[in-house]
């Protein structure tokens, strides 16, 4: 398979902040690819330098073999990029702002329908005569989307499309990018959240401090953390448990106990059964996945002790 | 799709540019068609009976030239200026930058709009003074030429403010600072010989009055400067500037981090 996009020792430095520190990454043609970091951990800027928003200090990068510097028209044809800011232009509506763009990538009358077609698929036709600045911000959020999309680029660039959006709409675009990825479009999405990444992402690199600390496949990555947390309501406030569960105990507080379980050897239903025997009463239960933050201090760890 | 020049993306940013003002047009056409003959009128009324500048010139024919001028001169830069920070502002520029448009289309499309606004105003004023004004014709073509080279010169300048502008302050800067005492040692209001000697020198260095002189020529047939010096003058600053807006452009100056 060859590579959507080449990203070879990129540095880049704002005045005095170190932001990319020698980022070197391939982006398989027809993957979906995730970019996990925290906040500042570099994500736009690369994505940026890859869309030619920013340019680098040193390295290059490719898109579908066109270098984003000298071939920036072929590289530019090749992208569809949905900022992270809601960037916008008060003077036009919706559809005036899809033939608008389209008419920048050299499309005229011909690429009608298809903007038909983006603004029924992301529900926008009846906003369609809106102006920007009186759409919702779900709607704001997906006529980016649809603005990328506009002459049908091969690789399609989400700058944490998800972040402070609600569930639903969250949902609804990870249905999209679904789709997207099935129609043959490489997808790169950044996101902090490490379900996100887990729930789309074939594989992922993650970023901290403008250093690459991982790229894996999504399941390898995961495994590097093979722990969830297990929350238990009880109905009172009991002292003793079992001792095989004592080690797993993270918080204990009255009527309510947190537990790290291993994703392979503990089961659930074992717990609970040792729970009953012991004539501990559950009332509630759900579990949590690690957060991001808890994989960072685990790969952290892991890499300075090995 | 191999091509050299996006001649497409090139003609929708200009068109953009184009529908952007017009959309506004009582803001960007009318207001400022309207302030010149606010200005025309406290003129002339106040000096028409005193001044006679050249022989068998009213004042007012002599002013009225440099005010049409003046007015283009200010829309244009006005135009490119305000769209382009307003871009910058809200990051809606975002959009013309992830386009394959280079930065000679992309300047081309923006002192393209600039040149149409200061066109649409300067015919403006024309068509609402002809009635009371007897303002002869001289030469068409030199008109459109020095109307055009003005429009584009200020609207390159435009350009040039706002992609060094963080604030809406930094503009008016570049308009209080730098097109405010060229306007007023340009000769609108009285020929530059005669200021006194140091300033008439200094206003032989200023392309606004360059372009006022041709541009009043091309209506009375007189002139203070040689037609051909004010010709090559204006042209010459005219590439000058567009040879540096277009270089900034191409470093992403401001625009790529
Ligand atoms: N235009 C800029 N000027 C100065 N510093 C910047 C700029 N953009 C980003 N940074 C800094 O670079 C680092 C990486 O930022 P960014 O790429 O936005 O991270 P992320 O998208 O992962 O949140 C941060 O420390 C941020 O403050
Ligand atoms: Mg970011």
């Amino acid at each position: 398979m060859s590579n959507a996009v080449v990203i070879q020792n990129v540095h880049k430095t704002y005045r005095q902040v170190e932001a990319l520190k020698g980022i070197t990454l391939d982006i398989p043609q027809g993957s979906f690819f995730g970019l996990l970091g925290p906040n500042g951990a570099g994500k736009s800027t690369l994505i940026n330098i890859i869309a030619g928003l920013v340019r680098a200090n040193q390295g290059h990068i490719s898109v579908l073999g066109y270098d984003v510097v000298k071939d920036w028209r072929q590289a530019r044809f090749s992208l569809g990029i949905v900022p992270q800011e809601l960037v916008y232009d008060a003077f036009f509506n919706v559809r005036e702002m899809l033939k608008l763009q389209a008419g920048y990538f050299g499309l005229g009358k011909e690429n009608e329908p298809w903007i038909d077609e983006l603004l029924e698929t992301l529900s926008l036709t009846n906003k369609a005569n809106e102006s920007f600045l009186r759409l919702s911000g779900g709607m704001k959020r997906r006529l980016l989307i649809a603005l990328a999309l506009v002459h049908k680029p091969k690789v399609v660039v989400l700058d944490e499309p998800t972040a402070g959006v609600d569930v639903e709409l969250r949902q609804s675009l990870w249905q999209f990018a679904k789709k997207l990825h099935q129609a043959g479009h490489t997808i790169l999405l950044t996101t902090h959240y490490l379900e996100e990444a887990e729930a789309l992402c074939e594989k992922i690199a993650i970023l901290n401090h403008g250093e690459m600390i991982a790229l894996d496949q999504t399941k390898n990555l995961l495994a590097r953390h093979p722990y969830r947390w297990l929350y238990l309501d009880l109905k009172e406030d009991y002292q003793d448990f079992p001792l095989n569960l004592k080690d797993k105990i993270i918080t204990q507080k009255p009527q309510q106990l947190v537990l790290r379980l291993h994703r392979e050897q503990d089961s659930i239903v074992g717990i609970l059964e040792e729970l009953k025997k012991a004539n501990i009463e559950v009332v509630d239960l759900h579990t949590n996945e690690p957060s991001l933050e808890e994989v960072f201090i685990h790969l952290i760890n892991q890499e300075t002790s090995s | 799709m191999k091509y050299n020049i996006n001649w497409l993306g090139f003609y929708t940013l200009f068109v953009k540019e184009v529908w952007r003002f017009w959309k506004v047009a009582t803001q960007t056409i009318l207001a400022p068609v309207l302030n010149v003959l606010l200005y025309l009128i406290v003129f002339t009324s106040a000096l028409s009976q005193h001044v006679e500048i050249y022989p068998n010139v009213n004042y007012t024919v002599f002013l009225l030239p440099g005010l049409i001028m003046l007015a283009i001169l200010q829309n244009a830069f006005a135009n490119s200026s305000s769209s382009l920070f307003q871009a910058k502002q809200n990051a809606g520029i975002t959009f013309v930058l992830l386009a394959p448009i280079s930065s000679l289309e992309f300047y081309l499309a923006f002192i393209g709009a600039a040149i149409v606004r200061g066109l649409l105003v300067g015919i403006g004023v024309w068509i609402s003074v002809i009635f009371f004004v007897d303002l002869p014709f001289h030469n068409i073509g030199l008109a459109f030429f020095f109307a055009i080279i003005a429009s584009g010169l200020l609207g390159a300048f435009g350009l040039v403010s706002a992609i060094y502008s963080d604030k809406w302050d930094h503009i008016a800067a570049f308009q209080n600072f730098i097109i405010l005492p060229l306007t007023f040692l340009s000769g609108v209001f009285y020929l530059i010989r005669d200021l006194p000697p140091f300033w008439a020198k200094i206003s032989y260095f200023n392309p606004f009055f360059y372009l006022i002189d041709g541009f009043r020529y091309s209506f009375l047939g007189v002139s203070d400067m040689n037609l051909m010096v004010s010709i090559i003058f204006s042209s010459a600053a005219f590439i000058a500037i567009s040879i540096f807006t277009v270089w900034l452009l191409e470093t992403g100056y401001k625009l790529r981090g």
